[in-house]
């Protein structure tokens, strides 16, 4: 069992894997190799058919439910833009362009692990299985969403899920560390995932957090979604080194960089942190090299991109599609299928929401303490 | 309880302790009964609590429940949190409250606002113990009360006990709520050998099982001529002021709050409307804080209770010194305290 995989060693794996597609400008972090401890077998370099779709579903119905999102959301924010205005009032953050990343990891896990995602969630909530119908609804600000109207889409709880996610940047992975820690205390082998974007890297949070998850050995796999934008800070304008993945190598776990947006890279690192974190052998830190395919939030005209010209090409979802049907693996009637099955359930849980009932503002005052439900 | 616990009890009554061992007493009988409280922060190991809140609690329960932490206070006060989600009930201690910058995102944003978002479907039972005031030269990083800055932000209960029964009783209420729950000690109530301590300090404290109601004042000593609603060291000065004070037949009442959320308004307003007169001490910050709201409770019901104007006996809006005759300027001091009461009676 050697420290052999190295940084490269993945990098040549994705570029062998996405040589049909591999049209991204993005740029490798060559400067420097990434420390990789990880005491591991060969990962498996196939996966199989199932995983492959299922992969692909879930790609599909998260972008399904964002595109229908993106419409209701739209919908009624006129004349003009009014933030403010409609039936999913606020900011709306969308992850279309970074479903690689959560379907990927979600693939590993169970309802009983746990996850923290970020202001951006919905593909990890969509991949976690998160209810989608009290989802939608709390996206709606209705009284059957998943907090009663209470937190809105960047404050999802769905406990049957151990789901979670919180607005402020990196602070989500303090308390994937105590969901961990509980786990780990019960005796049983769950774990907890915890996202955060590249800007998040330069909190104090991420760092207090790695150093803690690694000291005390806790099951925690750290995601870094690298889209290359904070807002509209770019990453190079952010921080110091090109890989966060490095990083890790600051508090002795290993650190991976996942490049060019690959769902089955994603799969196969997110296996091996998965496996080590149930073998209690302490957290992994992955970073994947992923797509804002959209603005920050809906209203934002983005006029500081430089690399919206050739985005459709980076589509993850196309570009994975046709891997699949080069595989053989997909066709016509699978994508069909696939398609058809995420609209119907998406627009289930677009009418719930919308059949639901407003809170009412009498209300206000419940649910901050706990007695007060009883 | 069983009958003999109680008879125990009633024979043990006459027990005193100091507050720091009235505190850790509420935490071990808690542990003992239930192993999902764990008790996580700076030095609460071996050192015992740099104030003496965990003394004997490792040896006790060992290293597995009374848990060192490195100095990340955003990282281990979040991991509270997210254990607390997930069925524990933990407890954490920040060392200083002055040191809520480094952390404050996860009390503010993530543990008072996690049950509210979660529409009630997630609990967050976890008790944020904190060491608060000052009074021997700490300079103005290590001496704030900030009592008011916690009670200001929705979403958590604030507790702050005065003398040891309450320690303990409070803490047990504490560990027992499926709020979280901030318990702020002050350090001149605790009985340190190292430091000036009250008299009040080392007092009885009820041996066995010991609930103190989360919200429910305590009329202090009772009196009909003026009313001094207060908190924390500042009750045990305004009793010293008001038996000062008998010998001259001024009759003063005195009010522990003993938690500001919730607040018991009602105690404060059946006090104000026996003597109609009020003296709030309060050793956090002037402006924008708990004295204000003490006198917001009463005006907002009906001005008319007051027969003279309000005095606030507080720390002045001034980063507090580390020169002792400039810090005792700031403080909320018996003279201080004595003078507003003359004032408003006279």
């Amino acid at each position: 069992m050697g420290a052999a995989m190295t940084e490269s060693t993945h990098a040549s794996e994705s570029t062998t894997e996405c040589t049909t597609t591999s049209t991204t400008t993005r740029s490798a972090p060559a400067d420097a190799p990434v420390p990789d401890t990880r005491e591991t077998s060969a990962p498996g370099r196939d996966l199989s058919d199932d995983t492959r779709l299922g992969l692909y579903s879930t790609m599909v119905l998260s972008r399904t439910y964002e595109e229908a999102i993106l419409r209701e959301y739209h919908a009624d924010k006129g004349p003009g833009f009014d933030i403010g205005k409609g039936l999913i009032p606020g900011e709306m953050h969308l992850s279309a362009g970074q479903e690689p990343v959560a379907a990927g990891v979600c693939a590993h896990l169970t309802a009983e692990d746990a996850v923290t995602a970020t202001h951006r969630p919905h593909h990890f909530a969509v991949a976690h299985g998160v209810d989608m119908k009290k989802m939608t609804a709390e996206i709606f600000g209705r009284t059957t969403g998943l907090g009663r109207g209470r937190g809105g889409h960047m404050h999802l709880f769905d406990p049957d899920v151990h789901f979670s996610c919180s607005g402020i940047v990196a602070e989500g992975y303090p308390p994937a560390l105590g969901m961990a820690f509980a786990f780990k205390r019960r005796g049983t082998d769950a774990i907890a995932v915890a996202v955060a974007g590249e800007g998040a890297a330069n909190q104090g949070a991420f760092h207090e957090s790695l150093n803690l998850a690694a000291l005390w050995k806790l099951p925690v796999v750290f995601i870094v979604e690298d889209n290359e934008w904070g807002i509209s800070v770019a990453r190079t304008a952010s921080t110091a080194v090109s890989s966060n993945a490095v990083r890790a190598a600051g508090y002795g776990i290993p650190g991976e960089r996942i490049e060019d947006n690959d769902v089955e890279a994603v799969y196969q690192a997110a296996g091996r942190a998965v496996e080590r974190a149930r073998a209690g052998e302490g957290p992994s830190l992955i970073e994947v090299a992923t797509l804002r395919l959209w603005g920050h939030f809906e209203g934002d005209a983005q006029g500081y991109r430089t690399d919206l010209d050739d985005i459709t090409a980076l589509d993850p979802i196309p570009r994975y599609e046709s891997r699949l049907r080069e595989a053989g693996v997909l066709d016509d009637a699978a994508v069909d299928s696939a398609r058809e099955r995420a609209v119907t359930q998406v627009e289930e849980a677009i009418d719930f929401a919308k059949d639901s009932d407003i809170p009412d503002p009498a209300d206000l005052m419940k649910y901050i303490f706990a007695e007060e439900e009883r | 309880m069983t009958s003999t616990d109680t008879t125990q009890a009633t024979q043990q009554a006459r027990r005193r302790l100091n507050t720091s061992k009235a505190m850790v007493e509420a935490i071990t009988q808690e542990m003992e009964r239930d192993d999902s409280i764990v008790y996580l922060g700076e030095d609460v190991g071996e050192y015992g609590g740099i104030f003496s809140s965990t003394t004997g609690l490792l040896e006790r329960f060992g290293k597995d429940r009374i848990i060192d932490t490195p100095i990340s206070e955003t990282a281990f006060i979040g991991l509270g949190i997210g254990a607390a989600t997930e069925g524990m009930r933990p407890i954490v201690e920040l060392m200083f409250a002055d040191f809520l910058g480094v952390c404050l995102d996860q009390i503010y944003n993530h543990m008072a606002k996690i049950h509210y978002f979660s529409g009630g479907n997630v609990k967050v039972p976890m008790v944020l113990t904190t060491a608060v005031g000052g009074g021997y030269s700490d300079g103005g990083q290590h001496s704030q009360t900030l009592w008011g800055t916690f009670a200001h932000l929705p979403g958590m209960k604030v507790v702050v006990p005065s003398n040891p029964a309450d320690a303990k009783g409070l803490m047990t209420s504490a560990i027992r709520d499926d709020n979280p729950v901030v318990y702020m000690f002050h350090k001149g109530i605790m009985g340190l050998p190292w430091m000036a301590k009250n008299k009040r300090s080392i007092d009885i404290v009820p041996e066995g099982e010991h609930l103190v109601p989360i919200g429910k004042a305590r009329v202090a000593r009772e009196g009909s001529d003026a009313t001094i609603v207060t908190l924390s060291l500042s009750v045990h000065h305004s009793l010293d002021v008001a038996e000062a004070l008998a010998g001259e037949g001024i009759d003063v009442e005195v009010i522990d709050l003993r938690s500001l959320v919730p607040l018991d308004r009602e105690a404060i307003l059946d006090s104000v409307r026996k003597t109609g007169r009020l003296i709030v001490v309060d050793e956090d910050y002037l402006s924008f804080g708990v004295s204000g709201e003490v006198v917001a409770t009463v005006t907002d019901v009906d001005p008319g209770l007051l027969k003279a104007p309000v005095k606030r006996v507080t720390m002045p809006d001034v980063p507090i010194p580390y020169a002792h005759d400039l810090e005792y300027a700031a403080l909320p001091t018996r003279d201080r305290i004595e003078a507003a009461v003359r004032e408003v009676v006279s």
